[in-house]
């Protein structure tokens, strides 16, 4: 008796825990939407949504009475199921991908020897999303943007893996939690520096964000794969790219960025310090960059980015077979 | 974890008859995710969870995905659908059925005799184990399997680059 | 693709840093309603109807910028005074129509109509946008501070009679041979 409420106190801690943590990442991520406006008033020398709130700290809260409340349109050609399920996917496949991120040495979901596979798990899911989302809206222009979304996503997740797999080799483990443990003396972004060049611009890419923001090109597509989303599905949409930004940016403080490692201050602020300043290169590179034609973008993945994840991957291994203690 | 087993077979079984059955080949095609999903959960619930998550990239994450856009593209119609159901008569699925229900039988009757009385044991196997398997004993099979993806790989990009580069000297000539 | 990999990749990181300077600039915006907008003296905006030096009014009615204005938002009705003066009786623009070109001012003989620089002049009816001339009218010179119609004029009115006016010689009796 006296262990199984033992039990039920831990199990519920852990639950109250992932809750916190899925509240913490969903609102993160909508705060970003703001945070985002306000960084590209900033580089844009204008001031940015300044006006709900002191200084615009309210401007959130109206963009989620304006969401909730638009008419929520089902187009009538749309095929109603899929184009229901797809917002949802886009958000689920996001939100779960959270649960194997370490924040801190106490805090974190999962603790699983598989962590970084279910990320790309996720990632793949996700790719359905875009694909359902473009294809049920019974748009061309929906059409397009999604078979550019699937075509970008698939081409870049295939080097994105190998660009995570020369971490992989040098913490030894899949589990996201023994990677932090293994840059105690040296963060990853030295050892592997094209791992995380090549990692980053795959981050962006399948998180459909600016500069490689294809899918939802407003000028070509007239905005893609959402366009005949309205109200909260398409505020699922809107919110799912943020969360994959935190999530992307988190994931790189997490493999190149030792984690919550750091000295004098707590690990968590060391883990939050890093992801924003993370995401605030998100932001920079969206205020900067302009967005390359399609099929450059395409060849730049596979002609530069797959060759030099593979050669990153070789050298890496080689090193760690040169450097490493002949075993028996 | 033998509930969740039995839970995820159920949906792998009745997605994959909806594959089947449904007439619209892309809600056909995500039946069929849905069912790769539910048998990777099954490889989860084995202690697997490396190969679910295998299933999950591959399967679902890549290869149906390509499956999906092709089909998206083939500007599918009523007419399309009502072909299909026309396809569903009886007449056409009773041959099939009686035969994979024979080989039902034949599948029911060997479990039976071989070894019912395993159960699912709670230990998980991890990403190690499974390389040093395969790099183990297994590793003249991995070889070849290799050797025969570099074979498909030269053989797919050999296949793209001649058309274009007809197209090209087509133009040449021209 | 490779050579120009490198150059390439510098030429994205300086406009990455390029940009990220821009954050300590002075903003071009300015947040208008506390802070006042610049507006130039030339600026084209709410129209007026002036007063000569002495007070009077300015316009005659001769109906010229109604006549110039593109979209016909000017509507107006002649008077005559008893010594001889011709004035609106009203006056009367529809400023939910005006495009503010500035044609009105450019066409008038007599620097009565002007567009000054305003531009705050919402209302919730687009009713409330036509103003008459009482709305129009303002007690000042305006832009042009010495010009005064009826003294340059050759029209005769009460107490200035032909050739009076400033500038003019008597007229000329074309009855006789005389020079």
């Amino acid at each position: 008796m006296n262990g199984s409420t033992e039990m039920l106190v831990v199990v519920l801690a852990a639950m109250a825990q992932a809750l916190a943590i899925l509240a913490g990442a969903l609102l993160l991520a909508a705060v970003m939407t703001v945070v985002e406006r306000r960084l590209l008033g900033l580089w844009q020398d204008r001031h940015g949504p300044n006006r709900v709130g002191p200084w615009g700290s309210l401007q959130l809260v109206a963009d989620m009475i304006k969401i909730l409340f638009k008419e929520d349109w089902i187009p009538p050609f749309a095929d109603r199921a899929l184009f229901v399920l797809a917002p949802a996917i886009a958000m689920a496949s996001l939100l779960l991908s959270f649960m194997i991120i370490p924040w801190t040495p106490t805090w974190g979901v999962a603790d699983w020897h598989i962590g970084l596979l279910f990320f790309f798990a996720m990632a793949g899911i996700n790719v359905y999303a875009v694909l359902l989302g473009g294809w049920s809206s019974g748009n061309k222009y929906a059409l397009l943007g999604a078979m550019r979304a699937t075509a970008q996503t698939l081409s870049y997740e295939v080097f994105m893996g190998l660009s995570l797999m020369g971490v992989v080799a040098l913490a030894g483990s899949f589990n996201l939690r023994d990677i932090v443990a293994a840059q105690q003396g040296l963060w990853f972004i030295v050892p592997q520096f094209f791992g995380f060049c090549t990692f980053l611009v795959a981050g962006v890419a399948v998180t459909h964000r600016h500069p490689f923001d294809q899918p939802e090109a407003e000028q070509e597509l007239a905005d893609g794969y959402h366009i005949e989303y309205s109200g909260m599905k398409f505020g699922m949409f809107y919110v799912g790219e943020y969360l994959g930004m935190v999530l992307v940016s988190a994931l790189i403080v997490t493999l190149f960025f030792g984690g919550w490692h750091g000295p004098w201050l707590p690990p968590f602020v060391w883990f939050a310090l890093k992801t924003a300043a993370l995401l605030v290169l998100f932001v920079l590179l969206r205020a900067s960059l302009p967005r390359p034609r399609f099929d450059r973008m395409m060849s730049f993945g596979w002609r530069v980015c797959l060759p030099l994840t593979l050669i990153n991957l070789l050298v890496t291994g080689a090193a760690i077979l040169w450097l490493s203690p002949a075993a028996d | 974890m033998e509930l969740a087993f039995y839970a995820s077979g159920l949906v792998a079984v009745l997605a994959t008859l909806r594959v089947i059955t449904s007439t619209n080949p892309i809600h056909a095609l995500l039946y069929l995710i849905v069912s790769l999903l539910a048998v990777a959960l099954v490889f989860f619930a084995l202690g697997a969870p490396f190969a679910g998550a295998l299933e999950v990239i591959v399967y679902a994450g890549a290869i149906m995905v390509l499956f999906v856009f092709v089909v998206m593209m083939l500007n599918l119609n009523a007419a399309v659908t009502a072909r299909e159901r026309a396809w569903l008569g009886p007449r056409t699925w009773v041959g099939p059925s009686v035969l994979a229900a024979l080989l039902l039988v034949v599948l029911l009757a060997t479990l039976q005799h071989g070894d019912i009385g395993r159960v699912i044991e709670g230990d998980t196997l991890t990403a190690k184990a499974v390389g040093m398997v395969l790099f183990g004993p297994w590793l003249v099979v991995v070889e070849l399997v290799a050797m025969l993806l570099l074979a498909a790989l030269v053989t797919a990009s050999h296949v793209g680059r001649s058309v274009s580069r007809e197209a090209d000297s087509g133009r040449d000539g021209a | 693709m490779w050579t120009s990999l490198i150059p390439a990749t510098w030429s994205q990181l300086r406009t990455l840093g390029m940009v990220f300077r821009h954050a300590f600039r002075k903003r071009e915006t300015v947040s208008y309603p506390e802070e006042a907008v610049y507006l130039s003296p030339r600026f084209r905006g709410r129209i007026v109807l002036t007063r000569d030096p002495d007070g009077e009014e300015r316009c005659v009615a001769c109906n010229l910028c109604a006549v110039a204005c593109p979209v016909d938002c000017i509507a107006l009705e002649k008077g005559e005074a008893e010594d001889g003066r011709w004035y609106p009786a009203s006056f009367r623009i529809n400023f939910s129509r005006c495009i503010y070109c500035g044609m009105c001012e450019e066409a008038c003989p007599t620097s009565a109509i002007q567009l000054t620089p305003d531009f705050e002049m919402s209302e919730y009816r687009r009713q409330d946008m036509v103003y008459e001339k009482e709305d129009l009218q303002i007690d000042g010179p305006g832009k042009d501070h010495d010009y005064h119609f009826y003294k340059v004029a050759g029209l005769a009115i009460a107490g200035k009679g032909k050739g009076e006016a400033q500038d003019e010689k008597p007229p000329r009796d074309v009855r006789t041979l005389l020079p």
